[in-house]
């Protein structure tokens, strides 16, 4: 026996786990997926939207399968009857405050909720009552806080503070008012927000989306295109979301081998200086002190002949090249192959010593 | 970094961050160090600044401005004369302890904590807690670097890592965070005028003569200028012609003034850039530049770690950066011809030992960490194991050498600059998302400077150095000592390299962007 194991049946098939692993993750290594909305594998365990909940047999409840040890000999059914009674219920009660406006919500296509209600054929809710209808936040440049759409699963609080540690986010409240926010129920702009984004980056539902992305596309229309940051040395990897050849938003994601899900404010909203208008677009050639735009081939022969006249009159050495800290790697080796091979100089640096 | 980022969280015990903001500069290792400091992990922070960080902190030595020898150097006496050195890792890993010894003889423990500015006591404390944690890691940033001894303040951390057998382990090292996206991988290139691609020396023959076969073509044995060297050759005439991609010198470099007057003094400039910046003002030929979503290829990360960048539209100016500097060289003569940048990166690796095992192919799905000497290679994640680069360590011990301009009568404060997390160096004011917010310099006010200035929140003030003015609006905060100001260098409004002092690291050639001596005006 192997007592860093444990064995127990899920939905009929043997599954093998380390011990300490929950009843989730022993389903998940099994391929098994048990729906979730709390619970995200890079936070700590909250067990607070129950929607993962189980059958275990001999347990006359159904626990929570994301803060539930896996132990020997466990039975578990994830889809029995009355698991998914339970879990419809779940979901109407969530429904029942929540708008249903998936028809035009940023989210929809990334929306835990609407998924899982689709999954469980959750249309709308019995249980009528009162609905909130707090202000949308979107004082800020970088994120909309519908707080309407909030389910309480706590994802961005912990994001908060087990990701970045900034510590900006909580509950307020009790009951039925209870709201995942922050510091005295102040807009983003006005707390200690940093823009980092992780809340939104693991937030389940639409309660938190990328303004950047709002009405630009639904959540399956635009292509995904892996990169890495270009702004630090930390070596971020995100997807750059692209629809109709133009970049929409950044989105992170889990599999970025530095940083997971965690960017800064630059990484996940800095890139907009693509689209400044301030872009140079065309080759600039100097006249009478004033920049006039020029045809590339009309730029590079006024570059041949005179850094190459420079270098006959006054020698290799009298050229030098500053390549670039911000370029690729390809780009840096062509530079300073140029600058040897062709203008026979060493003199070529770029911005590390300044 | 001689160590992974993943050791940070997944490794150490300890983290001794002497001159890095990390939160701001690099925030994911920044929240990567406070996940760690939650989770149990010692912290000691070194900053003259109250950083975020000092929040997590078991230690904040608020060191004065360009005291880090003393520091390190009070710290390695302490330990030796405890007898908490790594005394197996001495002998058979290091040579020239001897000197070490002897040099940090001089720097008792109340000497070295006079001159660093703090107690004695929190000498005593850093130095035990550093030398008995079995993994310590050291990081730092330009609080390092960019002073007048940044060199020797560099090898008076890798004496403290060798001295207590802090390297070569997992959870050790000495960490450097390196600035730009790929100012690493800029280096490994060998966009240096001492060094091909790969750190391979120009001056060593059997490398030279490599390059010329494999480039067809005789290549120069003589080591080129440094960026400061270029600009005073540009200043004496000798360099008549400069190509400058992606840099803006006049708003980055120390001095900017004396940079300016460099650029003018030029028969031809050639920027390639993607905004009409301050520098390419200069330019006779602009060239328009790709930015990273419109162009294939790699950026390697300050752990070494390359990874690729892909072209996720088309480039702006119609074609990316790669094909623009092909397109010139060919029309200069020197025909450069390459279908992708994998090409590119084959032919460097080619020639490159260190990273001849990596090609996009396995970066297709994954990320390398060079030394990668072959294709089965899987990457060094941390360095020196068993054995340094040049063989045995070599302690290179240093006296403290002040900074090279202190405050005086005439110019009363000292003034510091840094990055700051919404800001990177002179792109990011050109996001308007991140423009909308934090629009403007801030220079940072101690609260008693603030009075005796008479300053409120809404003033604005000259500040003015030996070599240059700036008007800045004021942030008055603890998190600078009284007599200090902190500004960063991001808003062409307020081009605080007007500042910044000439002073250079000799062996560097890094300008001593830490200290300054200026005068403030209120407006």
């Amino acid at each position: 026996m192997d007592l860093f194991k444990v064995k127990l049946t899920i939905n009929g098939k043997e599954v093998e786990a380390p011990v300490g692993s929950t009843i989730l993750q022993a389903a998940e290594s099994a391929g098994i997926e048990i729906p979730r909305l709390c619970y995200d594998p890079h936070l700590s365990s909250l067990g607070a939207c129950r929607l993962c909940l189980v059958e275990v047999k001999g347990n006359r409840l159904l626990p929570a399968s994301c803060v539930t040890p896996a132990t020997d000999g466990m039975v578990v059914e994830t889809e029995s009857d009355a698991v998914v009674e339970a879990r419809k219920t779940i979901l109407e009660l969530l429904v029942a405050n929540h708008p249903l406006d998936c028809m035009t919500c940023d989210k929809m296509g990334a929306c835990k909720l609407a998924d899982y209600c689709y999954k469980y054929g959750v249309k709308d809710s019995p249980y009528i009552g009162v609905k909130h209808e707090y202000p949308l936040d979107d004082s800020n440049p970088f994120i909309i806080r519908d707080m309407n759409k909030c389910i309480l699963c706590g994802a961005c609080v912990r994001a908060c503070e087990e990701m970045t540690g900034q510590d900006n986010l909580s509950y307020l409240y009790r009951g039925f008012n209870r709201k995942a926010t922050t510091a005295g129920d102040v807009p983003y702009i006005e707390s200690d927000c940093v823009f980092c984004g992780q809340c939104v980056a693991v937030c389940p539902t639409g309660a938190l989306v990328e303004k950047s992305m709002s009405g630009k596309a639904r959540r399956w229309e635009f292509d995904k295109v892996r990169t890495t940051c270009p702004f630090c040395g930390t070596g971020c990897n995100f997807d750059l979301a692209v629809k109709d050849g133009k970049v929409i938003g950044v989105l992170s994601t889990p599999e970025a081998p530095v940083n997971g899900q965690m960017l800064c404010v630059k990484g996940r909203f800095g890139w907009d200086f693509i689209y400044n208008e301030k872009r140079l677009t065309s080759p600039l050639i100097k006249k009478e002190g004033k920049f006039v735009e020029a045809g590339w081939d009309e730029a590079y022969q006024l570059i041949a002949s005179k850094l190459n006249g420079i270098r006959e009159q006054y020698g290799p050495d009298s050229f030098a090249a500053l390549s670039s800290a911000r370029c690729t790697n390809e780009e840096n080796y062509l530079v300073q192959k140029l600058t040897r091979a062709h203008m026979g100089s060493n003199n070529v640096d770029h911005c590390a010593r300044t | 970094m001689t160590n992974p980022i993943y050791e940070i969280t997944e490794e150490a015990e300890l983290m001794l961050l002497i001159g890095t903001n990390a939160t701001e500069a690099h925030p994911i290792i920044g929240y990567k160090m406070r996940q760690a400091a939650r989770n149990g992990a010692k912290m000691i922070v070194c900053d003259p600044r109250r950083i975020d960080l000092v929040d997590e902190a078991d230690y904040w030595l608020q060191i004065k401005p360009g005291t880090d020898i003393p520091l390190i150097n009070g710290m390695m006496h302490i330990i030796i004369k405890e007898g908490l050195e790594d005394k197996k890792f001495i002998e058979e890993r290091t040579e020239n302890y001897e000197e070490l010894k002897a040099i940090v003889e001089n720097y008792p423990p109340e000497k070295a904590a006079a001159l660093a500015g703090i107690s004695v006591e929190d000498l005593y404390s850093v130095a035990r807690l550093y030398a008995t944690t079995d993994k310590a890691m050291i990081f730092y940033t330009l609080g390092i670097t960019e002073h007048i001894c940044g060199t020797r303040n560099v090898m008076s951390i890798a004496n403290l890592a060798m001295l207590t057998g802090h390297i070569g382990r997992p959870g050790t090292g000495v960490c450097p965070m390196r600035g730009q996206n790929n100012v690493q991988g800029a280096c490994d290139m060998g966009a240096l005028p001492n060094v091909y691609p790969g750190y391979q020396a120009v001056t060593n023959p059997d490398i030279q003569q490599k390059y010329e076969q494999a480039w067809s073509t005789a290549l120069p044995n003589k080591l080129g200028l440094k960026i400061p060297e270029m600009f005073e050759a540009a200043h004496e005439g000798k360099v008549k012609a400069m190509y400058i991609l992606g840099e803006n010198p006049v708003l980055t470099d120390p001095n900017s003034n004396h940079i300016r007057e460099a650029l003018e003094k030029l028969e031809f400039l050639v920027v390639q850039e993607l905004f009409l910046t301050e520098t390419a003002e200069y330019a006779d030929v602009i060239l328009p530049a790709a930015s990273f979503a419109e162009c294939d290829g790699t950026f390697t990360n300050t752990e070494r770690r390359v990874q690729r960048v892909r072209k996720a539209i088309e480039p702006i100016p119609g074609q990316a950066n790669w094909e623009t500097i092909c397109q010139m060289a060919t029309h200069m003569g020197y025909p450069m011809s390459y279908h992708h940048p994998s090409e590119i990166w084959d032919e460097m690796a080619s020639l490159t030992p260190s990273m001849a095992g990596i090609n996009y192919g396995r970066l297709e799905n994954s990320s390398l960490q060079w030394p990668c000497p072959t294709v089965e290679h899987p990457g060094t994640p941390f360095l020196h194991s068993g054995k340094f680069t040049r063989g045995l360590g070599s302690f290179q011990p240093s006296e403290h050498i002040p900074p090279g301009e202190m405050p005086d009568k005439e110019y009363p404060f000292l003034l510091s600059t840094g990055r700051i997390l919404f800001h990177y160096n002179v792109t990011t004011p050109y996001s308007p998302g991140i423009a909308s917010i934090w629009d403007k310099e801030m220079a940072e006010f101690h609260p008693l400077d603030a009075e005796k200035l008479g300053l409120n929140k809404d003033s604005k003030v000259k500040i003015t150095s030996r070599r240059g003015e700036v008007i800045s609006a004021i942030k008055i905060t603890e998190r600078v000592q009284p007599g200090m100001i902190w500004m960063s260098f991001h808003h062409t409004a307020t081009p605080t390299n007007a500042l910044t002092s000439d002073v250079l690291d000799p062996i560097t050639g890094t300008g001593e962007y830490k200290v300054a001596a200026v005068k403030v005006e209120k407006l």
